[in-house]
């Protein structure tokens, strides 16, 4: 019995090794380095992470993911839903496939794209009369995370929405539920779920991208990613890599602050499932 | 054919309940509306060039209990469908006692409905779907929970209230769709095929405890289902559905055993197709002479269409025909014959059987009463048999 359960752990090796190499190396070498300053343990530059342009920085990361979080996980569920509904099957495919290649646009290229169309001398900025610098704002930034934010929510929500039953309406209005009492009481709950993973997902992907903002707004918008390669490379100032691994490890707690909300939520939205 | 089956199961509404006894075993008074009577008047519904309804005439008297039978895509889920507000007809009207309910919207209308497939709603437990519209209305807390757990005792589910929809069985989940349809008290009742999804055994029972719920309450009810047994089993009416139009409504022994047109005859129970000659108001038919009920085929040359029940036959060493199979059914077993060339189904009952077994000569003669006739499809007496009627 021992012997065959050990053996099973055998087959489970090379991804624990894997694991082990990818996630668990950065992240000891990661804590330690957060927790050591000139060769000793500590915590200088935890607190100087927390401090200033670094704070500014931070709060500004998140102000960013939650927007970008929240507007796309409204719209993409929307744009989900028409699609879901709509009758036309091409429809609904080409947008699946699009949302598909979309979700997956980012760093330098989405940077580009939205510069040649909307930045200072874009092909639209132009034509529309927007002012100068419009796009290398907050709100400019926010609305290109949302360009792969939304068909990232698309293809969260799209079968989550297939799942809904006609039925279930039906069976709703015949209870004498109006629109509204089936979405309040049936489909929301329902969908629930689907939607706060969503807006995690969402909220992940907005808060760790770096490529994308570094070629746009460089350092007129503070964000932490930027703040983390801008001490990494030493920039500015050379010595500071070991405050950048204490604002990755600010990074990893406030993902974990996210999952601390997330998951109670998630299991009370979805205790109808198990 | 149109006997139920001995009672199996836990049952409803015999006891289980809360009721107060006021006549309604395991619910309360309260819980009674007065039914109302159903019409629908020259109802016409197209889908495209598909012609779901096609005039349909059909009163339905309060309180009673009528199926709708047809084959897929006859129009009776349409036709139910117009009466709980989710299709509208392109023509014709829905009548509720009398009042033309064509379009008020279906969360306004006064009729349950039980759907075809699991139409729970998943997040809520047994109760909460239950109190479902009374929720919507605002009824207090108290009033719901209490209005649901009288509910869920009535279809035999006192200890299921806190399950959700897939903790419970699939009889159980149309249990308490049938509580929650109830729950706002409608005075009609509809269910479209609420048993095609179940197992044969849980569809017997359950169709016995809807009829019985239904005899009890006496709420009109309109019941659709494609299955012919089903259909005569339970309801005071079948209403016979082809291509969206009225074929024949009766009670379940008069459309078996006067079937109005060949459709209705072939389509409710087992039916032999014979070649007859008619001469006059008679036809010639196995070398018997049989009076014809109904009209009659331009040409002569007809089809006789008679029942398994309706051949009579009788062992005999020297006998012209034979026996080709036999299949037990119960009480009776169904016979094949060889008959002149062709082969006839005959119904035998199981004492009798014994000596009928596969090869044994027998003489074949037809019960004398009227019988239906169509146009011929036959040149030998030969019948049309259903691959699964032996």
């Amino acid at each position: 019995m021992n012997r065959t359960r050990s053996r099973g752990w055998l087959g489970a090796l090379p991804l624990l090794a894997f694991f082990a190499l990818v996630f668990g190396v950065p992240a000891v070498v990661l804590v330690a380095g957060a927790f050591t300053a000139q060769g000793r343990p500590s915590l200088a530059n935890l607190s100087q992470s927390l401090q200033g342009g670094y704070l500014n920085a931070m709060i500004g990361s998140v102000r960013l993911s939650a927007v970008v979080a929240l507007l796309g996980a409204v719209l993409g569920t929307f744009l989900a839903y028409a699609i879901v509904t709509s009758r036309r099957t091409l429809l609904r495919e080409a947008v699946l496939t699009a949302s598909g290649v979309l979700a997956n646009f980012g760093g330098v290229p989405l940077a580009f794209f939205w510069i040649a169309t909307l930045g200072n001398s874009g092909v639209v900025s132009g034509l529309v009369g927007l002012p100068s610098g419009s796009l290398y704002t907050f709100w400019g930034l926010a609305l290109v995370y949302l360009y792969f934010s939304v068909p990232l929510m698309v293809l969260a929500m799209a079968p989550a929405l297939d799942g809904l039953r006609p039925q279930w309406r039906e069976a709703a209005a015949n209870s004498g539920a109006t629109s509204w009492h089936y979405w309040r009481f049936v489909a929301l709950p329902v969908l629930a779920p689907a939607m706060l993973g969503g807006v995690v997902l969402l909220f992940g992907g907005a808060f760790s991208a770096y490529a994308t903002a570094n070629a746009m707004v460089g350092t007129v918008v503070p964000l932490v990613t930027l703040k983390i390669a801008s001490a990494l490379t030493g920039d500015v100032l050379v010595g500071y890599e070991n405050i950048a691994l204490a604002l990755s490890l600010d990074m990893v707690v406030v993902a974990g602050l996210v999952m601390a909300i997330y998951l109670p939520l998630q299991r009370r939205t979805s205790r109808w499932l198990h | 054919m149109t006997a139920s089956g001995s009672k199996s199961g836990s049952g409803w509404g015999s006891g289980s309940g809360t009721g107060s006894g006021s006549g309604t075993p395991g619910l309360s008074s309260a819980s009674v509306s007065a039914s109302a009577s159903v019409e629908f008047r020259a109802l016409r519904r197209t889908f495209g060039r598909t012609v779901a309804l096609d005039g349909l005439d059909l009163v339905i008297a309060p309180g009673e209990f009528v199926a709708l039978l047809g084959p897929s895509g006859c129009g009776k889920t349409t036709a139910l469908r117009c009466v709980a507000g989710f299709e509208r007809p392109d023509s014709g009207a829905v009548l509720v006692d009398g009042k033309d309910v064509t379009d008020v919207p279906a969360n306004k209308r006064d009729a349950g409905m039980v759907f075809q497939s699991y139409s729970l709603f998943p997040n809520m437990n047994a109760r909460d779907n239950v109190a479902f519209g009374l929720r919507v209305r605002k009824a207090p807390v108290a009033v719901r929970r209490a209005k649901a757990d009288e509910l869920l005792a009535l279809v035999g589910l006192p200890d299921h209230a806190d399950r959700y929809p897939h903790q419970l069985s699939g009889g159980q989940q149309q249990r308490v769709a049938l509580a929650r349809a109830l729950a706002l008290e409608p005075r009609v009742l509809l269910l479209d095929e609420p048993l095609s999804a179940l197992d044969a055994k849980v569809r017997v029972t359950l169709r016995e405890e809807i009829r019985r719920l239904q005899l009890s309450l006496g709420i009109t009810t309109v019941f659709v289902t494609h299955d012919q047994e089903e259909a005569l089993s339970i309801a005071d009416r079948v209403a016979v559905l082809r291509d969206g139009r009225l074929e024949q409504v009766g009670t379940p022994a008069e459309v078996y055993d006067r079937p109005a047109t060949p459709f209705v005859a072939e389509f409710v129970g087992t039916m032999n197709h014979l070649a007859g000659q008619v001469t006059g108001d008679h036809v010639t038919v196995l070398g018997q002479l049989l009076p014809v009920d109904g009209p009659v085929p331009a040409d002569p040359s007809v089809d006789v269409l008679i029942r398994p029940e309706a051949v009579q036959v009788v062992p005999a060493d020297d006998g012209p025909s034979e026996v080709l199979a036999a299949s037990f059914r119960g009480a009776s077993v169904r016979l094949r014959l060889a008959v002149d060339g062709g082969e006839v189904l005959a119904d035998v009952p199981g004492h009798e059987a014994a000596r009928l077994g596969p090869g044994a000569r027998v003489v074949v003669r037809l019960v004398e009463r009227p019988v239906l006739v169509a146009a011929r499809t036959v040149t030998v007496p030969a019948p049309v048999i259903p691959a699964d009627a032996v």
